[in-house]
């Protein structure tokens, strides 16, 4: 399926409410803050959405402090202003944006995968899933079309394969690496653009205050041993992500015959006890 | 007599006319941004600019300034005695026959400019310059005539006197219409003599006044980063005496000929790019434009305003992505005319407001910007190259004589045998010196030329504070680039961080400072065996800075007669690699660095010697066969007589 962004979109783009969730990502080398890789690729997805209405819907959210420079390079990219909900850092950042989401109600919240830095548990968009009752579609490459409150999207799989799936909105999305690269961040409108700055209820992150962190110990890499007989099996072997084994696909089942798979296998796997 | 005020008035309507071009033309100039200009000293300096600065340039063409020096200055004189005699009717045989001299002088001139046109090279424009020589020649020649009467070489009253007089004298106000609408109004209301205008205004307020008087000034201009816009993006935006220089454009071409990009078959061509400039800045199209095309376009597509953006519409940003920023067109140009600046100021708009830097430009940026280096390697890591080395670091050592900018070869292999030869040579003249190690940062001459000045000045500010915290006599780096950076641009931002620092030191190329110690005997060396040597000039360390005897004069210590290629010195050809050219990689028909080969292949050399780690990536980078490429130091320490260990201490 060819994603064709600038056809597929009319119908009633027109007054879709897109947020861009972004966090104050982290370089891997050298440590320092920036534009977080998948963040981005979610204010670009949203951009690129926006463009395609006909109102410029979208609102890039951040939860935490206004004057971190980071969230300039995200300005950089062409908005115009970046909503900061207020927090202190040790806030439960959740809390805040479902309340303020809540409220606000859009029709697409993007996200990353998991942040850059902080917690990374990548848990954000499920636990705003949970607490906004919406379902949530993760890795997604891209938004093909929305049509009639129902959006076509393309979810990345391992090996560039893509799922196409269909989703109603209100939807909570989270931004693969396979998404378009977010456009190039410029000094002059990151410089200007203005920090909406929003002082909010905040609460302490009360789960944190238990934990104790230390730094991340490379743990040793399981040896892979590689049993190909041909060239081509070597390379696979070599360059391919591991798919999962197992499962099954169900399609023509009725419909509680399925759900009961799902119930068995979450019970199997410790999930629902 | 109808004649008796014919020619006057023709003459004063002429000169009125050309005074209200005039004023136009400078309200046209007067449009851009301001810029502090001693205009006193500036028009006082302007005649010594032209005979001395100027004409040294167009003196590289004798043919052309003999010409041009004829025409010129035969023209200059005339009209200052035409007004005399035939406006004011100055009745003086002396200064009629002093006319007819420099008309004759100026005549000759222009049957020299009408055989250069005949058959004109393609560098030159063609259109309304094709026309300049006949105007010159009826300017002077019909002049000549109605002045001979006056020095009574004919008898006064000839030319009304008799039919065959009156037909002639018909015939003569034809051509003096002709030379003296080309001469006086085209000169203000744009035609070709629009060049001695504005061409002597320009050289009056020169942008770069330093670079009058055989100075040079090749540091790009900061931005400053809090206003409206950053970089250009109308003609507007441009200082006003950029665009004066926009206007002193004669057409000549000789910066097309020497162009690489150009030459490449990129979409660049210095000459139609300055013109594209007036274009904007007057509005209209380049229909009119009669020189060679941007290799690849079509002339008369462009059009522009001084409000509209150059980008959309007068000039593609490839344009201004394909230059290297080589500066062999603002050395050739005999107008003084600085296209480099003007690239660079378009380029930060497009970088720093438009977001739109080509290919992995902003992968680059992002990168200088994350990690201090370009390829987005560990800051930490810098290092890396010389574990085995035993450098003194300044943060242990604290002050040194030497400190050696190791700039960010360090992080590239090739370029680490550069770094390595030259710590072998520091070691063996016993030279006291120390690096910055993992404090030293990219030096932003990538981001400057990419025009990103945010970043450049972020780095060139944390660069300076960390030189500030230690005590040195010299920085010696082996990278022409960053030594340009350090010695012609950082000054500008020591301000409020360490003030007199710039004033206190020296900045060395390792070239000029190895030929130092090779003649004060410090360092020994065996003659260098093996076949043919050319020298191949970096940019930013020749036409830059001005050094181009010191490397010649290290590969003549060794005994090397250097096998000079036709373009070397202050004319050597680019290797391509400059002004992040090779990161935006704009497509053209050649390499640039296959065609600097071909020059080096032509003198039959073996190796070609180099002083720069660009340089010398480039032209590796050229399929084999081709000659051997190694840094002047890399050279030196095949040919380095080794000191025993007991020499050193």
């Amino acid at each position: 399926m060819q994603p064709d962004s600038s056809t597929g979109l009319n119908g009633k783009g027109q007054d879709l409410k897109i947020v861009s969730l972004i966090s104050i990502g982290q370089h891997p080398a050298s440590g320092r803050a920036r534009r977080a890789e998948q963040d981005g690729r979610a204010v670009e997805l949203g951009m690129t959405l926006a463009a395609s209405s006909s109102t410029q819907n979208l609102t890039v959210l951040h939860a935490g402090d206004s004057q971190q420079a980071a969230l300039r390079s995200y300005a950089g990219m062409g908005l115009e202003s970046v909503r900061v909900l207020q927090l202190r850092e040790s806030a439960d950042a959740v809390k805040t944006l479902s309340e303020y989401l809540h409220k606000h109600a859009p029709d697409i919240i993007l996200t990353g995968v998991r942040a850059e830095s902080g917690e990374s548990s990548g848990m954000m968009p499920y636990l705003l899933g949970e607490s906004l009752g919406w379902p949530v579609v993760s890795r997604i490459a891209d938004i093909v079309s929305i049509k009639e409150g129902v959006a076509e999207i393309l979810q990345a799989l391992p090996r560039g394969q893509r799922r196409a799936l269909t989703v109603r909105l209100p939807f909570i999305a989270s931004v693969d690496n396979a998404a378009p690269e977010p456009r190039q961040s410029a000094f002059g409108p990151a410089n200007r653009a203005f920090m909406e700055q929003q002082q909010c209820h905040s609460e302490p992150d009360t789960a944190r205050n238990g934990w104790s962190i230390v730094s991340a110990r490379k743990r040793p890499k399981r040896l892979k041993i590689v049993k190909a007989k041909t060239a081509a099996d070597r390379f696979k072997a070599a360059t391919a992500k591991p798919q999962g084994a197992g499962g099954k696909i169900m399609k023509n089942q009725p419909a509680a015959e399925q759900a009961q798979a799902i119930f068995d296998l979450l019970l199997e796997e410790g999930v629902l006890r | 007599m109808v004649f008796e005020w014919l020619h006057p008035v023709l003459i004063a309507t002429a000169l009125l006319l050309a005074a209200i071009g005039a004023v136009r033309r400078v309200n046209l100039w007067r449009a851009g941004q301001a810029e502090s200009v001693d205009f006193v000293a500036g028009l006082i300096a302007m005649p010594g600019r032209y005979l001395h600065d100027l004409h040294d340039i167009v003196e590289r063409d004798k043919y052309m300034s003999k010409t041009h020096a004829a025409t010129g200055g035969g023209f200059v004189l005339s009209l200052a005695m035409i007004v005399l005699v035939h406006l004011l009717g100055l009745e003086s045989q002396i200064l009629a026959w002093a006319l007819l001299v420099s008309l004759t002088l100026m005549f000759v001139g222009a049957v020299f400019v009408f055989k250069r046109r005949l058959n004109p090279p393609s560098r030159l424009s063609k259109g309304p310059w094709m026309r300049l020589p006949k105007s010159l020649l009826a300017f002077s020649g019909a002049f000549f005539i109605l002045t001979l009467p006056m020095a009574g070489v004919l008898p006064e009253g000839f030319l009304s006197s008799s039919t065959g007089g009156w037909i002639l004298t018909a015939v003569l106000t034809v051509f003096i219409a002709m030379g003296l609408s080309e001469m006086l109004l085209g000169m203000t209301w744009g035609g070709p003599m629009k060049h001695a205008f504005a061409g002597a205004l320009h050289l009056a307020f020169h942008r770069r006044p330093e670079r009058f008087g055989g100075g040079r000034s090749t540091g790009l201009k900061p931005v400053a980063l809090d206003q409206r816009v950053l970089g250009v993006q109308k003609p507007e935006d441009f200082k006003w005496n950029q665009l004066l220089g926009f206007d002193a454009c004669v057409q000549c071409g000789k910066c097309e000929a020497v162009c690489p990009a150009f030459a490449a078959g990129q979409p660049l061509n210095p000459k139609k790019l300055i013109q594209d400039m007036v274009v904007g800045m007057a509005g209209g199209s380049d229909a009119d434009y009669a020189g060679s095309p941007y290799p690849g376009k079509e002339i008369g597509q462009a059009n522009g305003g001084p409000l509209l953006t150059i980008t959309e519409g007068l000039i593609d940003p490839q344009t201004l992505w394909s230059c290297t920023t080589c500066r062999a067109c603002v050395e050739e140009c005999p107008m003084m005319i600085e296209h480099v600046d003007a690239i660079v100021d378009m380029r930060r708009f497009l970088t720093m407001e438009k977001g739109s830097t080509p290919n992995k430009g902003a992968e680059v940026l992002d990168n200088l910007i994350a990690t201090d280096n370009p390829n987005g390697h560990a800051p930490n890591s810098r290092t890396n190259w010389a574990a085995d080395q035993n450098l003194p670091l300044l943060s242990d050592v604290k002050e040194t004589d030497v400190i050696f900018w190791v700039s960010d070869g360090a992080f590239d292999m090739r370029s680490q045998r550069i770094l390595r030869a030259f710590v072998k040579l520091l070691k063996a003249a016993n030279v006291d010196f120390a690096v910055l190690g993992a404090e030293e940062l990219d030096s932003g001459d990538v981001a400057r030329r990419l025009g990103d000045d945010a970043t450049f000045q972020s780095l060139a500010k944390r660069n300076i504070a960390t030189l500030s915290q230690y005590k040195f006599k010299r920085i010696v780096t082996t990278d022409p680039h960053a030594y340009h950076c350090l010695r012609n641009e950082y000054a500008d931002f020591a301000e409020g961080i360490a003030d007199d620092l710039f004033d206190n030191i020296e900045v060395l190329h390792h070239t000029t400072f190895l030929n130092q110690l090779v003649q004060a005997g410090k360092l020994k060396l065996n003659p260098y065996k093996g076949g043919t040597v050319t020298y191949h000039d970096p940019c930013y360390l020749g036409r830059y800075n001005g050094e181009y005897e010191a490397p010649r004069e290290l590969l003549r210590s060794l005994g090397i007669e250097i096998a000079e290629m036709e373009r070397s010195g202050f004319r050597s050809r680019c290797c391509g690699g400059g002004g992040g050219a090779p990161i935006t990689d704009i497509p053209g028909e050649r390499r640039i660095a296959d065609m600097r080969m071909e020059d080096v292949q032509t003198t039959g050399a073996e190796l070609i010697a180099v002083g720069c780690q660009q340089c010398t990536a480039m032209l590796e980078g050229v399929v084999e066969p081709r000659p051997q490429v190694k840094d002047i130091a890399e050279i030196l320490i095949e040919s380095l007589v080794e000191p025993l260990a007991k020499e050193l201490h």
